[in-house]
C-alpha cells in the first residue's frame, strides 16, 4: 500500500518534467552551451574554431583585451552612449506619453505616426537618417540654420561621429519607450487628477506630485532595460557609417569590437573576453539600478 | 454657506441625467441627495463642485453665481466614493496635499493637518501609506483632506458604500458628528434610504434625472406627495393596492374586496393606488377592512403578519395585544398617518 502510494507521488511529480524536457533540451543546447562556451573560450589561449585546439588556458586574453586602445575606446564610447541616451530618451519619451495621453480629439492618428519606427526596418531608416545628416543637403542642418547653428559635418567629421550616434540611438529608443511610459500612465486612476484639480493643482505640480511618483515603478523598468539595450549599441553604427565604427575608425562600442574580433579577426578568445567583460559590467550595473529603485516603489 | 440651484440640466447627447433641477440648500446644513442607481446624483454632485459644466441653468453660492466658475475657485471639498487617496503618500501628506498646492508654508499646514487628523480621528496614522490603512480609516483621511481648506461646501460621493454594514453604521454617525462640529454646508450621495434618513437634515429625492421630492426626513416619510417617495422610503416597504373609487369607497380592482378610506381629492370612478405603510393598522371594532391572517411571524423584536384582503397581500405590524391565530377573518381599522391615496396614472398624492 505504502509502496504503491510512493511510487505513485514519484510518478506524478516526474511527470511534468516529461512535458517540460523539449524545453529544457532547447534551452541548455541552445542558450546555457553556448553561454558556457564563451565563459571556457575566454580563458582558453590560441582557440581556434575550426579545430578546437588551444595553447593554455589562461587569462592572457583578458590582459589583452583590457590593454587595446580599441576596446578602451569602445568602453569609452559606449558609456558615453548610454548615459547620454538613456536618460534623455526617457525624459522625451515621458513627455510624449504624457501628451499621447491626453484625451485629445485626433490623438490617435499621432499614436499611428509615433510607433511608426518600431514597424519599419531599421536599415532603411537608418539610411535616410544618413541622409538627413548629410553636411550639404541633410534637413537636419538645414533646421538647424534656421536658428544659425551650424552646418556640421555629421558623417564625415570624426568629431562629430558620436553626437550623431546619439541622435539617432535617442529618435531609436524613443518609441518602445514611450508604447511602456504610455502604458503606466494609462494605469492611473484619473481620479487622482480630479481630486488634485478640485484641489487647484496646476498641470506641472500634478505632473511632479502625482504622474512621476505613481510611474516611477515604470520609469524604473524602461531604464534597466534601455541601459541593457544601450549598451550592447552597434547595429545603428553601419547604415550611419557605412558599416565602419565611425567614419574614422573612431567610434568603435564594445559590441562592435566584440563583433570585428569574432568576423573580422577571427580572434575568438579576445572576442569571448570582450563578451564577459561586458556582461559583468552591465550585470554590475542592473543590480546597482535595481537597488536604487527598490526605494521608488511607494506602494 | 447657501445654495441657490435655477432650472439646473445636464443633458449627455440624448441622456438627461439631470432635469430642470430648481431647490435651495440651507446654510450649515446636511443634504442627502437619494436615488436609485441612475438616477443622476453624482451628476448633480459634480455639477456643484464643477467638475461638469450645467447644460442650462444657474448655480449661485450664497450671492455669487458660479455656474461658470472652475472647481478649483468653488471652494468645495471633494470625498469620493473609493477616497482617491494618493498611494504613494504619506497620510499626512496627502491631507496637506490641498495646502501645498495653496503654497502655504509647510510648518502651518502640518499644523493644521494635526488638527485635522484630530477631527477625525487618525492622529496616530499620520505616518502610514493610505494602503496600511482600513477603510473606514481611509474614509477619515479622505474628510480630513476635504475639510483642511476650509470649504464653503463639503460634498461626499457615496462615501459609505465600500464599507462593512457595521462600520456604515460607525462612519454616518461620525460624518454627522463633523459635520456638527465644523458647520460646513454639506451635501451628500447615497442610495440608500435608512442611510439618509438617519442622519440628514433634509432629503433630495431623485428618480431618472427627475426631482421628487425635498423635505425633513419624517416629512418625507409621513407625507409622500408621489408614489415612487411613499415606496421608496420606509422598511418593510409601504404596502400598495391598486383599485379604483366606488361607492365612496376604496375597491380593489378586481373588485374582491373594499376598504373605507378617507377619500381627499379622490372622486367617484378614479383608478387609484392605496398605499398603507406597514404600522398603520390597528385592530378596532369599527373597523375599515376585514382581512383573514395567513400568517404571523416575529422579526427581530417586531411582530409581523401577512394578512389576506381579498386577493391581495398586506404586511403589517401587529401589536403586544394582538392575540387572533392564523385563518381567522378580523376587522382591522387604518391609522390616519401613514395611509395615502395616490393617483394611478400619475402617481400623485391625492
Ligand atoms: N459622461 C457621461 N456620458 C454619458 N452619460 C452619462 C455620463 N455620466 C453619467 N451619464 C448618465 O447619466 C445618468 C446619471 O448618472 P449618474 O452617474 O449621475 O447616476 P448616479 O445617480 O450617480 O448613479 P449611481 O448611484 O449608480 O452612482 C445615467 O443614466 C448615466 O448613464
Ligand atoms: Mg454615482
Amino acid at each position: 500500500m505504502s509502496a504503491k502510494t510512493k511510487s505513485g507521488t514519484f510518478n506524478r511529480s516526474f511527470e511534468p518534467w516529461l512535458y517540460l524536457l523539449p524545453f529544457i533540451f532547447g534551452i541548455v543546447v541552445f542558450t546555457l552551451y553556448p553561454v558556457i562556451n564563451v565563459v571556457l573560450i575566454s580563458f582558453k589561449e590560441g582557440y581556434r574554431l575550426l579545430t578546437g585546439a588551444f595553447d593554455s588556458i589562461g587569462v592572457e586574453n583578458y590582459l589583452k583585451v583590457i590593454s587595446d586602445p580599441y576596446f578602451i575606446n569602445g568602453i569609452k564610447n559606449t558609456a558615453i552612449y548610454v548615459i547620454t541616451v538613456v536618460p534623455i530618451a526617457t525624459a522625451i519619451s515621458l513627455f510624449f506619453a504624457n501628451l499621447l495621453n491626453q484625451k485629445i480629439r485626433g490623438i490617435a492618428i499621432f499614436h499611428t505616426a509615433y510607433f511608426l519606427p518600431l514597424v519599419t526596418s531599421a536599415t532603411a531608416v537608418g539610411l535616410v537618417w544618413k541622409l538627413m545628416f548629410n553636411g550639404q543637403f541633410g534637413v537636419i542642418n538645414y533646421l538647424l540654420g534656421i536658428f544659425n547653428i551650424g552646418p556640421f559635418e555629421w558623417i564625415t567629421d570624426p568629431r562629430m561621429n558620436i553626437y550623431t550616434l546619439i541622435i539617432y540611438g535617442i529618435w531609436n529608443m524613443i518609441p518602445f519607450t514611450t508604447i511602456l511610459l504610455l502604458s503606466g500612465l494609462q494605469n492611473i486612476d484619473p481620479l487622482y487628477y480630479t481630486a488634485a484639480k478640485v484641489d487647484g493643482a496646476s498641470s506641472s505640480k500634478m505632473f511632479f506630485r502625482i504622474t512621476v511618483p505613481l510611474l516611477a515603478p515604470t520609469i524604473g523598468l524602461t531604464c534597466v532595460v534601455n541601459t541593457i539595450s544601450a549598451s550592447k549599441v552597434y547595429g545603428e553604427l553601419f547604415p550611419l557609417f557605412n558599416g565602419r565604427p565611425g567614419i574614422a575608425r573612431n567610434l568603435y562600442t564594445v559590441v562592435f569590437y566584440i563583433y570585428e574580433k569574432f568576423y573580422v579577426d577571427w580572434d575568438l578568445g579576445s572576442a569571448a573576453a570582450a563578451s564577459i567583460i561586458l556582461f559583468l559590467i552591465i550585470f554590475v550595473f542592473t543590480m546597482i539600478q535595481l537597488q536604487i529603485q527598490k526605494r521608488w516603489k511607494y506602494y | 454657506m447657501k445654495i441657490k440651484l435655477e432650472g439646473v440640466t445636464k443633458r449627455f447627447d440624448d441622456v438627461v441625467a439631470v432635469n430642470d433641477f430648481s431647490l435651495e440648500f440651507e446654510e450649515g446644513t446636511l443634504t442627502a441627495l437619494l436615488g436609485p442607481s441612475g438616477c443622476g446624483k453624482s451628476t448633480m454632485l459634480n455639477m456643484l463642485s464643477g467638475i461638469l459644466p450645467v447644460t442650462e441653468g444657474k448655480i449661485y453660492f450664497d450671492n455669487d453665481d458660479v455656474t461658470d466658475m472652475p472647481p478649483q475657485k468653488r471652494g468645495v471639498g471633494l470625498v469620493f466614493q473609493n477616497y482617491a487617496l494618493y498611494p504613494h503618500m504619506s497620510v499626512l501628506d496627502n491631507i496637506c496635499f490641498p495646502l501645498e498646492i495653496q503654497k502655504v508654508p509647510k510648518a502651518e499646514r502640518i499644523e493644521k493637518a494635526k488638527e485635522m487628523a484630530r477631527l477625525v480621528k487618525i492622529e496616530q496614522y499620520l505616518d502610514r501609506k493610505p494602503k496600511e490603512l482600513s477603510g473606514g480609516q481611509q474614509q477619515r483621511v479622505a474628510i480630513a483632506r476635504a475639510l483642511i481648506k476650509n470649504p464653503r461646501l463639503l460634498l461626499l460621493d457615496e462615501p459609505l458604500s465600500n464599507l462593512d454594514a457595521r462600520l456604515r453604521l460607525e462612519m454616518r454617525e461620525e460624518i454627522r458628528r463633523i459635520q456638527q462640529e465644523t458647520k460646513v454646508t454639506t451635501i451628500f450621495v447615497t442610495h440608500d434610504q435608512e442611510e439618509a434618513m438617519s442622519i440628514s437634515d433634509k432629503i433630495v429625492l431623485m428618480k431618472d434625472g427627475y426631482l421628487m421630492q425635498v423635505d425633513r426626513p419624517q416629512a418625507l416619510y409621513d407625507e409622500p406627495q408621489k408614489l415612487f417617495v411613499a415606496n421608496f422610503l420606509g422598511n418593510p416597504p409601504i404596502n400598495n393596492l391598486e383599485g379604483k373609487i366606488k361607492d365612496g369607497k376604496f375597491v380593489l380592482a378586481d373588485d374582491s374586496a373594499s376598504v373605507k378610506v378617507d377619500l381627499k381629492s379622490a372622486v367617484e370612478g378614479e383608478e387609484v393606488v392605496l398605499g398603507i405603510r406597514a404600522e398603520s393598522v390597528g385592530v378596532d371594532d369599527d373597523a375599515d377592512f376585514e382581512a383573514i391572517i395567513k400568517e404571523r411571524f416575529t422579526m427581530g423584536k417586531e411582530e409581523l403578519a401577512i394578512l389576506k384582503l381579498g386577493n391581495s397581500e398586506l404586511r403589517i405590524y401587529l401589536s403586544s395585544d394582538f392575540t387572533h391565530k392564523p385563518g381567522e377573518k378580523v376587522g382591522f381599522k387604518l391609522k390616519n398617518k401613514g395611509v395615502f391615496l395616490f393617483d394611478k396614472k400619475s402617481g400623485e398624492r391625492k
